[in-house]
């Protein structure tokens, strides 16, 4: 059992949680993720990125939006409540290396797991550039630990509710034209990191994605990861989660991932209903 | 249909207080009571009812007894059949249950599982008078019999366990390797501390063997046992990953470790369209329905994909288990497409009897070319080509063949892959000085199964590749005797 220590509210929909996870916390690096289950017969299995961990204390963070029916769920669970069941650490941590500059893409509550890899890029003696994109104001988060990493970080919303009425693509575009960018790491909604993989394809610039896709056991087990990565066929859970963002074919990853849209609009819509909650709030 | 009290009732008239040898010849070959197909397929409780105790007593008595006991040698775990079976002709179910026990840990589930046409009965001295393997004795519903009957009875005898040697070792997994290695290493004395990965322990007998074949309750009863027996069962701790194969030997105290992983990575196809919507390994198809419940579609949080028209590949169990998994969430049609004939399925023979009474059809001698999908990469249906018997392969059976100009697409909304699976890569991946063959499994020495690392031993499929619950059985517990042995040291 995983004991919650702290938990945040971070906008409607986007939840922060501090857990008891001795053993992953002392195992886990950048870019890796979990998987959890709440227990029971009936729950389902869902990946969540680890945003940060504490050896020391033994906990991880996680960032969560509520989109499906577990995530409503979790956002229920209180401090001092328990989530039953938790693996991990999943996936291979980021390749930190010393490059130059390093560009840090973060699209929603991607900003999460992209925060321990850019202050470890910093940490490998790069120049780290961040720029950060949310629909709105409130569902711009960690603004503050990222400017910890850089003062001059850039913030884009679809409104223009705060920062610059953009999206990512364009400030990444500007850095890319005016100055040399040796590596950018985007982690987002896939299409977001589609897009940052199409607008450096043209400068060259080896552009990393972490996906988050269908998957079930996270050992290489059930095959539900599997993507198309420069022709050949990879695993997410054992090969990733990061991938060279040119190579991914991001159109069959966009598809994928709607293979249950029907049952989980419905079961998402159930949701509400059940815990008595409007759409748009957790 | 007769019903079961009709059955037992037939059975017991049959019975006689002693049999010539002529007299058990003409023993009728008894059948277990199944479900009927229109009704199973719209449930998921399990198939075969197993026999009743006259049929049982019956069925025993159709052993001849013979001498040279060819039954043993087809056995893995060389089991002492006429031995257990003759113990039911006494009707001492229990001193049966106890010579089963002497080589088999798990016969409630090797009496369901076991492709015992091709081994124990595929030797039987009965069958051979018959020329029928179909007449041998029932050898595997006999074992089934007993074990059940034990069950149900609530006889738990746990084994003696030696007195504590204070070692501590691991057990990677908790499949049927792994389940038997941990029983023999714990009784020995040692604490033993078995990995699972997943949320729930019993490897694929959990996430593979569907409920209508190996009811989950019987495997969740195997590691309440182990867990009675002192065995510690940790879920969620995926060796590799949570803590490496090396620390658990060098810095968490443990003396030897155990790896029975299994092969969990599923091979695809590798034809293009592989990763259309719609397409699915049969471990994924599978594990949503047996380890996620998805088949209760009130109740479990995991979706499973609506399908119409399902084709499904391979030959094997894990094919006719997909197939008739597909047809009990509410296909319309299911067809397993394999690319040689029916003569060649490895599948257990009950199996695929069970398939084509519940509907399953069948497409022999085609093998697929390409996943055909819509604009928006929506399966839509698969481009076969038809194949012909040539010469046999390095496996001994004849090579599919194709016949070039005999391309056409058959129509589905969803693909299941069941051509086998390759061994599961993490522990390679974190542990690279652990040697391994070119299909990634464990190369061990064939006496001690005895990985390339002192002290960590590995057995069932990740050593064999995809093969039988009673072969994985058997590696657990050769290689628990040699750890045994180690430990001493």
């Amino acid at each position: 059992m995983h004991k919650i220590l702290k938990k945040e509210k971070w906008s409607k929909e986007v939840f922060w949680m501090e857990l008891e996870a001795e053993k992953i916390a002392k195992e886990r690096k950048a870019g890796q993720f979990i998987i959890l289950q709440l227990g029971g017969k009936y729950n389902e299995r869902i990946p969540l990125t680890i945003a940060d961990a504490d050896s020391e204390k033994g906990t991880i963070q996680i960032v969560f939006q509520t989109v499906g029916e577990t995530t409503h769920l979790l956002a229920k669970k209180e401090v001092g409540d328990s989530i039953a069941n938790v693996l991990g650490p999943l996936g291979n941590p980021t390749k930190i290396e010393k490059v130059g500059t390093v560009v840090c893409v973060g699209g929603g509550i991607g900003v999460a797991p992209l925060f321990p890899i850019a202050q470890a890029m910093k940490a490998a003696g790069n120049k780290v550039k961040i720029i950060l994109g949310a629909r709105n104001k409130e569902l711009v988060i960690m603004e503050d630990k990222m400017r910890e990493v850089d003062p001059d970080l850039i913030i884009t919303t679809d409104d223009g509710s705060y920062g610059r009425k953009a999206l990512v693509t364009v400030p990444l575009k500007e850095l890319c034209e005016n100055e040399k960018i040796d590596e950018v790491v985007a982690i987002g909604p896939p299409i977001m990191m589609k897009f940052c993989a199409k607008t450096t394809e043209e400068f060259k610039v080896k552009t990393i994605v972490s996906l988050n896709t269908i998957m079930i056991d996270g050992t290489g087990m059930c095959g539900g990861c599997r993507v198309n990565i420069g022709g050949e066929t990879k695993f997410v859970c054992v090969d990733g989660p990061e991938f060279d963002g040119h190579l991914v074919d991001w159109d069959n990853v966009l598809n994928r991932l709607g293979t249950y849209k029907s049952q989980e609009g419905e079961a998402h819509h159930k949701c509400h209903l059940d815990l008595k909650l409007a759409e748009g709030e957790a | 249909m007769l019903d079961r009290k009709e059955v037992e009732s037939k059975a017991k008239s049959l019975i006689k207080d002693s049999y010539s040898q002529k007299e058990k010849m003409k023993i009728p070959a008894q059948e277990m009571m199944t479900q009927d197909p229109e009704q199973r397929i719209l449930n998921m409780d399990e198939v075969a009812l197993g026999y009743t105790e006259s049929q049982a007593i019956l069925e025993a008595n159709r052993c001849l007894q013979c001498k040279t006991k060819p039954c043993i040698e087809g056995c893995p775990v060389r089991i002492d059949i006429p031995g257990f079976i003759k113990k039911i002709a006494e009707k001492d179910i229990e001193g049966a249950y106890d010579v089963i026990s002497e080589s088999s840990l798990l016969p409630s589930i090797c009496g369901r599982v076991c492709p015992q046409e091709s081994q124990c009965q595929k030797f039987c001295t009965v069958g051979k008078m018959f020329k029928d393997v179909d007449k041998s004795v029932g050898i595997g519903r006999l074992e089934r019999y007993v074990a059940d009957v034990m069950r149900e009875q609530g006889n738990e005898n746990l084994p003696k366990i030696e007195n504590s040697t204070g070692k501590k070792v691991a057990v990677v997994g908790s499949g049927p390797a792994s389940i038997s290695a941990a029983a023999d290493l714990r009784k020995a004395g040692h604490e033993v501390f078995m990995f699972e990965a997943l949320h729930k322990g019993g490897g694929v007998l959990v996430y593979g063997i569907p409920e209508f074949r190996l009811p989950k309750e019987i495997v969740a009863k195997e590691l309440n046992k182990l867990e009675k027996m002192g065995v510690h069962i940790e879920t969620n701790f995926l060796v590799g990953r949570t803590r490496k194969l090396q620390d658990l030997l060098d810095k968490d105290g443990f003396s030897a470790i155990f790896i029975g992983t299994g092969a969990g990575l599923p091979k695809f196809l590798n034809i293009p369209g592989e990763n259309n919507i719609g397409v699915f390994s049969a471990n994924e198809y599978l594990t949503r329905s047996n380890l996620m419940y998805s088949y209760d579609k009130k109740l479990s949080k995991t979706p499973q994909f609506i399908s119409k028209k399902v084709a499904v590949f391979g030959g094997g169990n894990v094919a006719m288990d997909s197939a008739r998994t597909a047809l009990r969430l509410g296909a319309e049609s299911v067809t397993i497409v394999y690319r040689r004939s029916k003569e060649e399925l490895p599948a257990r023979r009950e199996e695929v009897h069970h398939a084509i009474e519940e509907g399953v059809k069948f497409l022999f001698l085609h093998s697929p070319l390409e996943v055909c999908a819509d604009e928006k990469q929506k399966v839509t249906g698969v481009k076969l080509i038809t194949c012909e018997l040539g010469e046999p392969d390095a496996s001994g059976r004849r090579r599919p063949v194709q016949i070039e100009g005999t391309e056409a697409v058959f129509e589905c909304d969803t693909v299941i892959v069941a051509i086998g699976n390759n061994s599961n890569p993490l522990i390679k991946l974190t542990t690279p000085e652990i040697e391994t063959n070119r299909r990634g499994n464990f190369v061990v020495n064939d006496e001690t199964m005895e990985t390339s690392i002192t002290g960590v031993y590995a057995g069932g499929d990740i050593v064999l590749g995809a093969a039988t619950v009673i072969k994985a059985m058997g590696q657990g517990r050769k290689a628990a005797k040699s750890m045994n042995e180690f430990l001493k040291k």
